[in-house]
Formats: structure tokens, C-alpha cells, sequence
């Protein structure tokens, strides 16, 4: 009994933790996400969340949808690899409701540059020139049409 | 034939998927079963350019904020046989594409760079929490809203492909553009890249051809000696990319 | 930004900042504080008990800062509980957590409160007002300070110090093992990396004991017990010899075995880090005391001149394990991960992870100390001995 009595702050002590554990328990139950470990070590709902974003670029297959003209001079030049958004930039707005929004033109002078400006880490079979000396400040849409934008000998379009 | 009676047909219906794939409705495309699928990417360095238009279209795609790269793309320069020390820039991320450089010789190439989703990634191994995480299709992810900032991920990751979003003030990097593979549709980056030099992989789809490819050409990971199991695979890699 | 060479871009900006300095460097006072105070307890080292409750008291106050810097640092701090809800088993830092709550909840406070029972008993007893509250409620409603239940309290403090010695060990070490197994990070990613980080954190610890006694001494105008500081200069002496073994020994193998990281490396070591790790570490914060200290072993010094040569190695010692905190953590972020760069930390005097802030939290636990020994007096033998 007395060893008891001389202990007995350890006791208390260990209640103490007791209730702190119970108390650890408690909020655990109470914060951890419900969908937590659905998968693995993760909160299950993420992915469901993760795959709704809204988009910004509409992917060329709803292009093509509506502007199968375009597509057939495309697949049949050099440029039938390149996706419309690739040039034209993100349109899953227009794509979504063509009205709302209307595509800008973009400026061949920059646009082509980007690609076919001459660089010596682009792959030297690419097609690439420099610009001040290829077209002596004509913009490449003088003479290209970029959606087939090979030349034919004697200088006319394709 | 595409009449235009036809196409007059189509669009409501068109309009209407598209309200139902804008909106943002939880529920993945109908038929899209995680455990179909194991993706993976393939970036052919002979075929690259260095016009930065993967990085434009990550960045306009998944609001990326301005200095910070879910993909970048580097300029490499190796002098004659000194694989050991290649010259490498990022200007911008390679965002606006390349200055020209002048022609000393040697071997110049680009590599694009990005989250290479490890099988056996160390950032997730890491993360604290539980923050970031493997999808069952193979795809490595960060659950925003649960991850604490502390940027231990950050540290771990070898390819530097994580950052934190200065905003957010959470952890963040490529994302595989899940939510529009998960449709059916293929990443910004490889949607905007002009020559084929990136392309989304299915790894468990036998008849995907850049699966095909992958098994019938030499192909190469970045940093393979960490054996962190990564999914990027580069074909046409030189020894002296980091 | 000041970029050398090519980083990767996002590595531009480094992500762990000075408070990620701090932080360890706080928890290496903890451990270290407590090792010092095991030596008496458990080594029977009878003449460092003058600083045995002082070094208890100086290890809370610094393990109670510990947690501040990261709060601070974390981009979602109130997010911080689910490091304990979803503990990610795979990841040392989240295994951290509970070696810390295991550390301050059953060794430390444990210790003290054993410790210092029969004092909280008393005052319990004969103080007024809000002091007798506090006092009440930390005797958690036991009054029994038998002759009988001192003995059941210095029976469980022994088992307690004894379980204390290998967790303190855990502690630091742990701390160590978050940077150690960074396998992307050729500075940090090494087994060595718990292992010097335990005998550093006892080196920062016996030091800032040390330390702490002397100016203690000095304030209250009492005499320094000689013979405790010699003790404990000499057990700082031996830890810093493995300390500084196992430091060489981490460069001697790097610049032998000289991987693909070496160069970057030792470009590092030549140029940024050179005053915070050649001078500040190695030099002044390592080879001097080693050599005061040395010395005094050696050749007879006087008092006067011993006392002056311990406060100056104490300053230098835990000024120097604060560099090597920083060459590890800001250290291992000024280099590019492909080897072909570096970068600069530019920290700032006032921002939430600034230097203004770093300086706060290195002084906070001397505040806490200081309330903690009103409350909870080291010296109250001394104190009963010369008021009655």
C-alpha cells in the first residue's frame, strides 16, 4: 500500500498522458480527410480534383471538327505534323462557343521566326534561315502560306 | 461527308460535351479507367528545336507563374570529346526560344526537361504528409490542398523540376497534365510541339506506336544511377546531359 | 540574380533558408545540453553537477524554440498538424515529429518534473497568488514529498536519464538522417551525416552549458566552481576530437574517391563557402579550442586565465557548429544538381524567414531560461544553504 502512496504522483502522471493520447486519438478521427488512403498514402479525393481543371487549349481534334478545310491543304504539306494551337495558340474558348471568341492572326514575322530562325543546336536537316538574309525584310506570309508552306519551283505556292 | 446540315447537327452535341469537359465536373471521360493506363513521355532529342513552345503552352495551360518552369528547355554545347564539362543555358527557361549563338563547333543540341514521374520518385518518398502522390496510372501529383511548404520534395527531387509556387505557397511541378489525359487528350506540351519531339506514352497500351517505339529503340533516363525509375525517356540522349 | 555557370531554373532561388539553419542548430543545443546533464546522472561525473539542473533547464528552453523556425518557414503552417494525422512513414521529417514530442514529453519534461518535485511541492505550499496556481497545478494534485516517494522519483529520474541518453541521440541524429538520405543532394546524401551531427550537437551543447553557468555565476556574483568547468571543458575537448575526426574524415573521403559532384563541390569550398567553413568552422570554431583546451590539459594555467580561455572557446565553439549548420544546409543549395553551377543566398534582414527573425529565435531561449530558472531555480540548494 505504501509503495502505492509514494507512486502515486506517477499515477497521476500517467493519467495525464492518458488523457493526452485520448485526446490525440480524438483529433485525429476528427481531421484526417475522409477519402485519405483510398489509393495510398494520400488524400483519395486529389485525384478527382486533379483531373477536372479547366483547360486552355482545346487539342487540334476539335479544330479539325469544324475546320476540315484547313486540314485537308495541312495533311497534305510539310506542316501536316504541326497542331493548330501550336501556331495559333490556346483556343479551347473558341472551341467551346467559336463565337465568343475570335482568334487574332498571328504575325508570321515572329511566329515563323521561332522556329525557322537559324540556330546551330537546331537539327541540322530542319529547315531554318536566316531571316535578314532569306527574305530581305519581307514577312514569311508574302510568300508562304503556312498551312502548306512549301514553295513550288518558280516561287508559287503549292 | 461533312455537310453542313451535318455540322449544324454536331455542335449542340459538341457544345454540350464541351460544357460538360469545361465545367469541370469531377467524374473523369466515361470509359476512363485508372488501371488501363501507365503513362510515360518520350522527348526525341533529334528532333527538338529549342522554339519553346512546350514551355509557353505549360505555362498558359497550368498557370504557371512567371520565373518558374514545369518544363524548361536547355541548349547544350559539347566542345570535340569533353563530355565532362558541356556548356549548358536556359534563357528564361527557354521560354522565348534560343538566341542564335555562333558556330564553334562541337556537338549542339537542346533537351527539353521535365517532371520525370518516377516510378520510385524520392519526392514522394519525402513528403511528410502525404501531400504528393503516385496515381494508380503512373502519373506523380500534388494534392495542393494538403501540402504543409515545407519544400523537402523540393530538395529531393535530382532533376529540379519542383518549385514552390510563390502564391499557392505550396509545392509544385508538371502534373502530366493529368486532367486532359485523363480525357483523352494529349499534354499541352506535346498538343504545341511542332516536330514530335515530345510524346505522351501509354506504357501499358501495346498498340500506343510510341510504346512501340520505346521497345525498339535505344532509350535513356536522366541520372539513371539514382534509380529513381523514371519515365521520361529521351532517345538520341547524349552521356554529357545532366 | 547572381547565377554562375547554369543551374537548373528553378534552383535559382534557394528553398530552405536561414531558419532551416537555426533549426538544427537549436535541437543540436538540446541534445547536447542533455548529454552533459546524463554525465552525472548516469556516469556518476560528480564534479559537473553544478550545471547538472541548469543544462535540463537550457535544453527545454531551446527544445521549446525548435518547432518556431519551421513554423515559420512552412508555406502552410496551420496546416503543420497533419505531419501527426498522416504521418508518411517513409519520410524522416514526419517520423521527426514524434521524436520530438517523444523527446520534450517523456525525457525532458519528465526529467525536470522529477527533478524538481519536491521544490514545486514547497513553493506550491509557500507562495501566493498566481505563482501558487502554477505551482499547484505542475504538482498535479500530489503533495506526497516523502523521504520515500524521493526515492521512487531519483529511481524512475535514473531510468528516464538512461532511456534520455539514446533519444537524445535520436534527436539529433534524426536531424542528420533528413539530410543524409537526400541521394539527389551529393553534400548532404552520406551515412556520416547522423553521426556528425550527433557529436556536433554535443559539442554545441556542452559548449552553450558552459557558457550559460559562467555568465550565470557572474550575474548572481558567485564564485565559478573550478573544478566543474575543468570537467567540462575536458569532456568538450574529447567530443570534439571525434567531431573533428569525423569531419576530416567526410572531406578526406570526398576529395579521394572525387565523384562527379566533387568539383563543383570544392569550388564551393574555395570561394562561397570558404570564410563560413575554412575560418569560421574549421579554423576558429574547431582547431582553436581544440588547442586551447588541449593546452590547459597539458601545462598548467592559471584560474583567471583558464576562465577567460573557456568563455572565448565557448563563444567559438557554438559560433562555429552555427557555420557548419549553414555550410550543410545553405551550403548544400548553392550548387547546381547538374554540376555546372552555382548560385548566391540572398537573405534578407526583414522577412519572415529573414536574419532579423533568425537573430529573434536565437535569443528567445535565453528569455525562457530566464523565466524558467525564477520559476524553477537551479541553484535553490545553494540558495536554502545560504539563507537559513
Amino acid at each position: 500500500m505504501n509503495r502505492i502512496k509514494d507512486a502515486e504522483h506517477l499515477f497521476r502522471l500517467a493519467a495525464a498522458f492518458a488523457v493526452g493520447l485520448a485526446l490525440f486519438l480524438l483529433l485525429r478521427a476528427y481531421f484526417v480527410p475522409k477519402s485519405f488512403g483510398q489509393y495510398g498514402h494520400y488524400r483519395g479525393d486529389a485525384l478527382a480534383e486533379l483531373s477536372s481543371k479547366p483547360m486552355s487549349y482545346a487539342g487540334h481534334q476539335s479544330c479539325e471538327d469544324c475546320h476540315s478545310d484547313v486540314l485537308q491543304v495541312k495533311k497534305a504539306g510539310k506542316h501536316a505534323g504541326v497542331n493548330c494551337e501550336a501556331c495559333h495558340g490556346a483556343l479551347a474558348k473558341h472551341a467551346e462557343d467559336p463565337s465568343s471568341v475570335v482568334p487574332q492572326l498571328p504575325d508570321t514575322a515572329v511566329l515563323c521566326a521561332r522556329c525557322h530562325e537559324e540556330n546551330i543546336a537546331k537539327p541540322k536537316a530542319f529547315p531554318q534561315v536566316v531571316s535578314a538574309q532569306h527574305s530581305g525584310g519581307a514577312v514569311c506570309k508574302t510568300c508562304h502560306q503556312p498551312h502548306s508552306p512549301l514553295l513550288q519551283p518558280g516561287g508559287k505556292q503549292s | 461527308m461533312i455537310t453542313r446540315r451535318r455540322l449544324l447537327m454536331l455542335l449542340p452535341a459538341a457544345a454540350f460535351a464541351w460544357e460538360y469537359v469545361l465545367a469541370g465536373t469531377p467524374e473523369l471521360a466515361p470509359g476512363y479507367n485508372r488501371n488501363e493506363h501507365w503513362w510515360g513521355m518520350l522527348l526525341d532529342i533529334s528532333k527538338c528545336i529549342g522554339c519553346g513552345n512546350c514551355v509557353r503552352a505549360c505555362a498558359t495551360e497550368n498557370n504557371v507563374p512567371e520565373g518558374y518552369f514545369r518544363t524548361w528547355v536547355e541548349r547544350y554545347h559539347v566542345a570535340d570529346w569533353h563530355q565532362e564539362t558541356p556548356e549548358v543555358d536556359s534563357p528564361n527557361g527557354g521560354k522565348n526560344g534560343f538566341p542564335p549563338g555562333t558556330d564553334v563547333g562541337g556537338k549542339n543540341f537542346f533537351v527539353p526537361k521535365m517532371c520525370n514521374h518516377c516510378v520510385d520518385s524520392p519526392c514522394t518518398q519525402v513528403c511528410p504528409v502525404g501531400a504528393t502522390l503516385h496515381t494508380p496510372d503512373g502519373v506523380v501529383l500534388v494534392d495542393e490542398k494538403y501540402c504543409l511548404g515545407c519544400r523537402y520534395c523540393i530538395q529531393a527531387c535530382p532533376y529540379g523540376c519542383r518549385f514552390l509556387n510563390p502564391t499557392k505557397r505550396t509545392a509544385e511541378k508538371c502534373s502530366l497534365c493529368y486532367h486532359r489525359i485523363t480525357k483523352g487528350l494529349t499534354t499541352a506540351c506535346c498538343e504545341s510541339c511542332p516536330t514530335g519531339a515530345r510524346q505522351l506514352a501509354d506504357l501499358k497500351n501495346p498498340s500506343d506506336p510510341i510504346h512501340e517505339f520505346l521497345r525498339t529503340h535505344s532509350v535513356q533516363v536522366l541520372k539513371p544511377h539514382l534509380a529513381t525509375g523514371a519515365k521520361a525517356f529521351y532517345y538520341d540522349l547524349d552521356g554529357s546531359v545532366r | 540574380m547572381p547565377v554562375q555557370g547554369f543551374m537548373y531554373p528553378n534552383e535559382i532561388e534557394l528553398q530552405w533558408s536561414v531558419l532551416i539553419v537555426v533549426y538544427p542548430f537549436v535541437t543540436g543545443l538540446v541534445a547536447g545540453a542533455f548529454i552533459l546533464a546524463s554525465l552525472e546522472r548516469i556516469f556518476h561525473v560528480g564534479a559537473v553537477k553544478p550545471t547538472y539542473r541548469l543544462a535540463l533547464l537550457t535544453a527545454l528552453s531551446f527544445l521549446l524554440v525548435a518547432p518556431l523556425p519551421l513554423q515559420l518557414h512552412l508555406g502552410h503552417p496551420e496546416r503543420s498538424l497533419e505531419m501527426y494525422l498522416t504521418p508518411h512513414t517513409s519520410s524522416p521529417m514526419a517520423m521527426f515529429g514524434f521524436v520530438y514530442l517523444w523527446y520534450l514529453m517523456a525525457v525532458i519534461l519528465l526529467e525536470i518534473w522529477l527533478e524538481y518535485r519536491r521544490e514545486i511541492v514547497l513553493f506550491s505550499q509557500r507562495t501566493v497568488g498566481w505563482r501558487r496556481l502554477l505551482y499547484r497545478a505542475l504538482t498535479l494534485g500530489s503533495s506526497n514529498i516523502s523521504e520515500a516517494s524521493l526515492r521512487v522519483d531519483d529511481r524512475v529520474g535514473w531510468v528516464v536519464t538512461l532511456i534520455g541518453i539514446p533519444s537524445a541521440f535520436l534527436l539529433h541524429g534524426y536531424v542528420g538522417f533528413i539530410f543524409g538520405t537526400v541521394k539527389a543532394n551529393p553534400w548532404w546524401s552520406s551515412p556520416l551525416m547522423p553521426v556528425v551531427f550527433i557529436f556536433s550537437a554535443m559539442v554545441s551543447g556542452i559548449a552553450m552549458v558552459l557558457l550559460v553557468y559562467m555568465a550565470m555565476m557572474k550575474i548572481r556574483h558567485e564564485p565559478i566552481d573550478m573544478r566543474c568547468v575543468d570537467t567540462v571543458a575536458q569532456y568538450l575537448l574529447y567530443t570534439f576530437i571525434i567531431d573533428f575526426a569525423l569531419e576530416m574524415l567526410d572531406l578526406i573521403h570526398r576529395i579521394s574517391v572525387a565523384d562527379e559532384s566533387f568539383r563543383s563541390l570544392d569550388f564551393l569550398l574555395h570561394t562561397r563557402l570558404f570564410f563560413s567553413q575554412v575560418v569560421l568552422q574549421i579554423a576558429l570554431g574547431t582547431v582553436v579550442p581544440i588547442l586551447a583546451i588541449g593546452f590547459i590539459q597539458m601545462f598548467h594555467v592559471p584560474e583567471k586565465a583558464r576562465r577567460l580561455a573557456y568563455a572565448v572557446c565557448g563563444c567559438l565553439t557554438v559560433i562555429g557548429i552555427f557555420a557548419m549548420r549553414w555550410n550543410v544546409v545553405i551550403g548544400g543549395q548553392l550548387f547546381s544538381k547538374s554540376f555546372l553551377g552555382y548560385t548566391t543566398y540572398k537573405v534578407d534582414l526583414i522577412s519572415r524567414e529573414g536574419e532579423l527573425i533568425a537573430a529573434v529565435l536565437l535569443l528567445l531561449p535565453f528569455f525562457i531560461l530566464a523565466v524558467l530558472v525564477k520559476i524553477l531555480p537551479p541553484f535553490a540548494e545553494r540558495e536554502a544553504a545560504s539563507g537559513d
